[in-house]
């Protein structure tokens, strides 16, 4: 369980992170957005105890990050931004110095390096220096290094940051793989991903904390949200017909498309398909939004940006 | 104490996984053997002693020092590892200690590769050895003293030639507080026991003392406190620009 309690940092008069409050428990990955600068980093490094808070509580399964600054590292797992290493050092003695340092017994260390390599596919660059290694073998050895410990709560700083579409999704299920019991923090800016493995997603803009909710309840705030695409040569005349309904509240036409909105906690899939079928419109797609979660992200933070 | 032990072992080995540990090695022995027998005249001196040799060593220490201590906090800080390893179960006690340990261990191995000379003066004389020995530890001690001065100033700083040059700019101020030329200047206005104290914090003048062979309490206490007090400032230098 991650407690944080009117989380504030400021450097002089600027101020970061502003009375930002929540809890996290075991088995939820939240996923940190916001855009670039609105303070997701800065609360990252304060959970991991890097930066200390200028007021507020942080508690990590029980031990006070400041306080008890020793225990609280010890279930964190933690992946800086850019995935920082020594990079003279090869893999496995990278992995081992963290080991070390982490105070795991050498037995159980061997056993875990084994496990981790397998995990993340290190086995081809274990005696390489990491320096020499490409961007995406960084960021993983940078993962295992979070993960060698088996800890309790991991906190990833753009965990899939410069990896390709393959490597990403690997990365995704292994943090799949691991959120069962574990509390998983990881910040993104991308959209995508909040979907593919968080279970929670909290926007942070301008230091504030603008939303907390399941990517699906996110959804749902958008304008799009349970919105119906037609793709058609005959747009404008479908538009027409469209408005007329009584459920539409607004119809948008781009092109060969339309857009048609419902009325607050109404459906209107169901009447749009019977008068596709009733005026024989010739369509080649009909689409039922779900929601788009980087309108929400725009609506959400500009409105922050702006108060 | 095993984390202090586990953060030498990777300082250590990473001096050597690059050509800078063998490179530093080599200057400093070859700068060591041309002082000494160009500039200090040791053979036609015609005296059992080592006295040209440490002579010297306060003025190398000068820009090689530098060279080692730029790296400490600097680089760390450049990469981001600083991140990574402040939030591991490591105190910043031990960080600052287990770095600078290594650098002065570093040091340590590089004066102790000069000891072909103190062969050669005792195939060519009757050196006084107690005297010789003290001068070692006397080296040792002083360039701990730079070393320390260095990880502060490379703890301020992610620009490894910044915290080069700054770090030079104040050891030798410290090398020269107890020089005529500084104190010519400063006891115009100031008063006298200022003066003095200024004088006394002259690595000159304390590693002088050491390398007549008199090894005396108060030396040792100067250099041992110059280096705690410098580490300690390194620590409230990290505290202060992690945010950086």
């Amino acid at each position: 369980m991650i407690k944080i309690e009117n989380l504030t940092k400021s450097y002089g008069d600027l101020v970061a992170v502003k009375d930002i409050s929540f809890t996290v428990s075991p088995g939820e990955v939240l996923g940190f957005l916001g855009p670039n600068g609105a303070g997701k980093s800065t609360t990252m490094k304060m959970i991991a105890g890097f930066l200390s808070p200028t007021e507020g509580q942080i508690s990590v399964c029980g031990h006070n990050v400041e306080s008890d600054s020793m225990a609280a590292r010890q279930v964190i797992g933690y992946l800086p931004e850019g995935a920082p290493a020594y990079g003279e050092m090869t893999t496995s003695a990278f992995l081992r110095f963290i080991g070390e340092l982490r105070g795991m017994d050498p037995a159980r260390l061997d056993a875990r390096i084994t496990e981790v390599v397998r995990q993340l596919n290190l086995s081809k660059v274990l005696e390489q220096p990491i320096d020499t290694l490409s961007k995406g073998f960084k960021r993983r050895v940078g993962l295992a290094q979070a993960i060698l410990h088996d800890p309790q709560v991991l906190i990833l700083d753009e965990p899939t940051d410069g990896l390709d579409p393959n490597q990403k999704q690997e990365v995704r299920s292994l943090i799949q793989g691991m959120a069962k019991d574990k509390i998983i923090i990881i910040s993104t800016h991308i959209l995508e991903e909040v979907h593919a493995v968080c279970n929670r997603a909290i926007i942070i803009s301008g230091g504030q904390l603008l939303a907390d909710a399941t990517p699906d309840a996110l959804e749902a705030r958008s304008r799009y949200h349970q919105a119906v695409t037609l793709v058609s040569p005959a747009a404008e005349q479908i538009a027409g017909t469209l408005k007329g309904v009584s459920d539409v509240s607004k119809v948008e036409v781009e092109g060969h498309q339309v857009t048609a909105f419902p009325k607050a906690g109404k459906q209107i899939f169901a009447q749009i398909s019977t008068l596709i079928t009733q005026h024989a419109w010739s369509v080649s797609e009909v689409q039922l939004e779900r929601g788009r979660l980087d309108e929400v992200f725009r609506t959400i933070t500009m409105q922050g940006g702006r108060s | 104490m095993s984390i202090v032990n586990t953060l030498v072992r990777r300082e250590l080995s990473s001096y050597f996984a690059t050509p800078v540990a063998y490179v530093f090695i080599v200057i400093f022995l070859v700068l060591a053997a041309a002082f000494t027998f160009q500039l200090g005249y040791f053979f036609e001196r015609g005296q059992a002693d080592l006295k040209p040799f440490f002579d010297f060593h306060p003025w190398m220490y000068l820009f090689l020092i530098p060279a080692v201590s730029m790296r400490l906090w600097a680089e760390e800080r450049h990469t981001g590892s600083i991140e990574l390893l402040l939030t591991l179960p490591v105190t910043l006690w031990q960080a600052v200690i287990g770095k600078f340990l290594a650098a002065w261990l570093f040091i340590g191995l590089a004066l102790f590769l000069t000891f072909p000379i103190w062969i050669t003066v005792n195939y060519l004389g009757d050196p006084d050895n107690g005297v010789i020995f003290a001068s070692y530890i006397g080296s040792w001690l002083m360039g701990g003293g730079f070393l320390a001065i260095g990880s502060c100033v490379s703890a301020a700083t992610r620009s490894q030639v910044v915290a080069f040059i700054i770090s030079i700019c104040l050891c030798f101020v410290m090398l020269l507080a107890g020089h005529r030329l500084v104190l010519d200047f400063v006891s115009a206005g100031l008063p006298q026991w200022l003066v003095d104290a200024i004088a006394s914090i002259s690595f000159i003048t304390h590693f002088e003392s050491i390398s007549k062979g008199v090894v005396d309490f108060r030396d040792l206490l100067f250099f041992g406190l110059l280096i705690g007090v410098f580490l300690y400032a390194t620590t409230v230098v990290i505290e202060m620009k992690k945010a950086d």
